[in-house]
């Protein structure tokens, strides 16, 4: 792939609902060991919360940081696999609610949980094709687990938000490259009027995650002319605590440049916005110069990877808005039933 | 200008009568209590029925069921204050000379609608696109108040809920009465809360009712050989939103009605030996009274604690229950308010009479007094 | 059923969206809805302007007996705020707990749904008000 004129991120910003559930009260309710569960705990959308106020929350917080007005911002993309309205774009919910209509373009993507990584492609080549001065890319979800499901421990909701522009000295990071890596593998999906999704149990692993990012990487790298030792750190797509360290020791990657990414322990599988928010809490504390390497996935499948390095702009922007972790230190316990009710599994 | 007849039908659920029946049924008393029998025009004052009954054009449809069709008639609506509205424009037509005898009716009937529909059509006096919009309901804006009442004047919620006790009591000997029986304080401070620090049993509750005046000339009142009471109104209005005034715990729109109807009537503020309060909430009976002049501001409840405002007191107020116990129907209750006041005038009050009141004033609110109707009755 | 009337609803999305108001010229008077005269001085000029989305919490209430369209909701929290420019201002409050409110701390607006129609499914949006991050 081609090395991208100049795009930076202007803008970044990161939100988690309030609310938490723990594995330990999914396993009590469906009599599932409590040894080995994939997150300790995810992250629940309040009653009157969707992937749409999720975005508006998270598309603040990086106007705040942009300091731009938001008029300027030409396109807003919304990344998701929840969109609250099959036929409605998500986007122009967001782009009036921010003050960037009606001078926008807006519009949905879908690519399962690479979606925001796929709103960011756009974006970006948007801004590097000159055809808009600023961009906002999101990736936001509500995602369902099928009850009983392994895929309910993790399947949490959340939103990261970037403003991509043009002019480094507003810079906080340049994104240096990209690639991605897609192919026809169906390890998850929903038809349109299913409610939860299928999984295909161990497929989605070597055959899905592992064998997309590591060959998105793989490219990236060796195209771009980057070696490990170029990578600070290193943020995947994280559907629970295990996969993005075995894909860090699979790319030969020292896994302590994956530490400081990882978000997926408290707050769960956020989808769309996972390996973005992981991207947010780096920036929360990266420092000038440093360079982050991002890959998602997204099932269906395919991964797109990034490297991005950060610049002298971030230490006096970051401080404009609250960071991640302190939307991920607010947080309350929910029980089963509660839960049942904010995410709609009771029929009525 | 006079009352020469009122017409009240039992406040209730009653869910075997319709509304254009509680209507006429009012109505035929009023007539048949001044002796007239026919009017010149008819003025009809609802605020639920085009929501709840899906029913305007009240004004026709009760000219026809009274056998009257031909004259004018007119549905007239300022939210709960409605019937208000109709003695008000009644009132204006026979003051200006327009007519000698005029039909003036509130009714409401509540309990056509569930709870959660009847609390979204009381909400329609508030403004739609922004309180309505939210979901805010009326008792949570006089919840709001509350808290602020109480926090300013340093004043507890059993002081406040010494309201409600009093109309009770007074509702006991009242025929037409909802609740015709006596409550305790702790009763009204252990009921659950409708929207804290609001009690369910400070606010009121789905009734059905439908109250009548006949309103008369100085002329016919002169041929007329039944008891009459002269009567003054005058009104006044605020911003819809409490929370948008200067103050939101002062109606000035009570301060306007009342100073003017006062001026008219040519009385003082002492001269008022009667009162009727329009107890939507608890905390809307206080500042009303406060308001109205009747008390200093945060002191209202002094008047509660020391009995001046019972059946025996200096101001005996809400002597038939109030809207609390008499009942509340909606755009039907200050015709009641009116009417009770007659009865009380003319010596027909039975167990509940107030003898040395020779005037009595009457404030009947739309919404926070957004509007508010001040009506005078004098002793003939 | 209290159905959501949408022209009612799309009309005023930049006020239920972003606290955009209008504010009259000569007198500072705030109009949430677009004025022909002013409700308090009666001059006719005014200026557009985004009202703060910080402010401080003056009272609530929690409705429990909620209206039409609401039941879903209920409980749920109605709080009285004073926005940083002297806006007085109604809005539910939402991500907390009654326990937790006190007067006289800080709020920020945040979007949220208010509402979903029964029968065409559509989606109200507003502003809410939360616990200051």
């Amino acid at each position: 792939m081609v090395r991208m004129n100049s795009v930076v991120i202007v803008g970044y910003g990161g939100y988690v609902p309030r609310y938490r559930i723990k594995s330990e009260e999914i396993a009590r309710i469906w009599g599932r060991d409590r040894s080995e569960l994939p997150v300790e705990e995810k992250a629940v959308a309040g009653l009157d919360e969707d992937t749409i106020t999720m975005a508006v929350e998270a598309a603040r917080i990086a106007i705040k940081r942009a300091g731009i007005s938001p008029s300027r911002i030409g396109a807003v993309h919304v990344g998701t696999e929840s969109k609250p309205y099959a036929v409605k774009p998500s986007g122009t919910i967001v782009a009036e609610a921010i003050g960037a209509a009606p001078r926008v373009t807006a519009a949905d993507f879908e690519f399962a949980c690479k979606a925001g990584t796929e709103a960011l492609q756009f974006i970006t080549s948007l801004v590097d094709a000159g055809r808009i001065e600023y961009g906002l890319a999101i990736g936001a979800d509500t995602a369902q687990g099928r009850p009983g499901d392994a895929l309910e421990f993790t399947a949490a909701c959340g939103a990261a938000a970037f403003i991509i522009g043009r002019n480094k000295n507003e810079g906080i990071a340049e994104i240096e490259a990209w690639t991605s890596y897609v192919t026809d593998t169906p390890d998850f999906w929903r038809r349109e009027y299913e409610r939860y999704p299928h999984h295909t149990a161990r497929f989605t692993g070597d055959p899905a995650y592992f064998h997309h990012i590591v060959n998105s990487v793989k490219n990236l790298l060796e195209n771009d002319g980057y070696t490990l030792n170029d990578i600070d750190y290193a943020v995947f797509h994280q559907p629970n605590v295990r996969f993005p360290l075995v894909a860090a020791r699979l790319l030969g990657i020292d896994l302590e440049k994956t530490k400081f990414g990882m978000v997926v322990g408290h707050i769960g599988n956020t989808y769309a916005a996972s390996s973005l928010l992981g991207l947010v809490k780096v920036l929360d504390q990266a420092r000038p110069g440093q360079r982050i390497l991002l890959a998602s996935f997204g099932s269906g499948a395919g991964s797109d990877s990034y490297i991005i390095r950060v610049l002298e702009g971030i230490e006096s922007k970051r401080s404009l808005a609250p960071t991640l972790d302190k939307f991920i230190e607010r947080k309350t316990y929910i029980d089963y039933a509660i839960y049942a009710k904010h995410r709609k599994k009771i029929l009525m | 200008m006079y009352v020469a007849g009122v017409g009240l039908t039992k406040i209730d659920e009653h869910w075997w009568t319709s509304l254009e029946y509680l209507m006429t049924e009012a109505s035929l008393k009023a007539l048949d209590d001044s002796g007239i029998s026919r009017v010149e025009s008819i003025y009809v004052g609802s605020m639920l029925s085009p929501i709840l009954q899906e029913q305007s054009h009240l004004g026709a449809l009760l000219a026809e069921e009274l056998g009257l069709s031909g004259i004018p008639a007119i549905g007239v609506e300022a939210a709960s204050a409605s019937g208000a509205a109709a003695v008000y424009a009644g009132a204006r037509e026979i003051e200006s000379g327009r007519a000698n005898a005029v039909l003036v009716v509130g009714v409401d009937k509540m309990s056509d609608g569930m709870s959660e529909e009847v609390t979204a059509a009381m909400m329609s006096s508030e403004r739609q696109e922004y309180v309505g919009f939210i979901g805010a309901t009326f008792y949570s804006i006089n919840a709001l108040i509350y808290s602020l009442y109480m926090d300013r004047y340093n004043v507890g919620q059993e002081k406040i809920a010494l309201f409600p006790v009093l109309c009770h009591e007074h509702a006991v000997n009242a025929l037409h009465a909802q609740y015709p029986f006596k409550i305790k304080l702790e009763t009204v401070l252990n009921s659950p809360y409708i929207s804290e620090p609001l009690r369910r049993f400070e606010t009121t509750a789905i009734a059905d009712g439908a109250a009548a005046l006949i309103l008369v000339n100085e002329e016919t009142a002169k041929k007329l050989d039944v008891p009459k009471t002269e009567l003054i109104i005058e009104a006044s209005t605020d911003y819809l939103t409490p929370f948008q005034r200067e103050d939101p715990l002062w109606f000035p729109a009570i301060q306007l009605a009342t100073s003017k109807a006062l001026s008219r009537a040519k009385l003082e503020r002492q001269d008022i030996k009667i009162l009727e309060l329009y107890d939507s909430t608890s905390i809307i009976a206080i500042i009303s009274l406060e308001s109205s002049g009747f008390a200093e501001r945060g002191k209202a409840w002094q008047l509660l604690e020391r009995g001046e405002l019972g059946l025996s007191g200096a101001l005996p107020c809400n002597t038939f229950g109030g809207l609390k116990a008499r009942g509340h129907p909606a755009g039907a209750t200050a015709v009641y308010q009116i009417a009770e006041l007659h009865l009380q005038l003319t010596h027909r009050a039975g167990k509940n009479q107030v003898d040395s009141a020779e005037t009595g004033l009457a404030q009947s609110l739309g919404g926070v007094a957004s509007t508010a109707f001040t009506t005078i009755l004098k002793e003939v | 059923m209290f159905r959501i009337k949408i022209p009612r609803y799309w009309r005023h999305k930049d006020f239920r969206y972003r606290l955009n108001a209008w504010k009259c010229i000569h007198c500072g008077e705030t109009h949430f809805f677009k004025p022909l005269i002013c409700r308090k001085c009666r001059s006719r000029e005014f200026s557009r302007v985004s009202l703060p989305e910080t402010g401080k919490l003056l009272a609530y209430t929690v409705v429990r007996s909620p209206p039409e369209g609401f039941e879903a909701q209920s409980p749920y929290i109605i709080g009285f705020i004073e926005l940083d420019d002297g806006t007085r201002i109604l809005g539910q409050l939402t991500d907390c707990y009654p326990e937790e409110l006190k007067q006289g701390m800080r709020v920020e607006a945040t979007l949220r749904k208010i509402r979903e129609d029964e029968e065409d499914k559509i989606i109200a949006y507003c502003y809410k008000f939360r616990p200051k991050i």
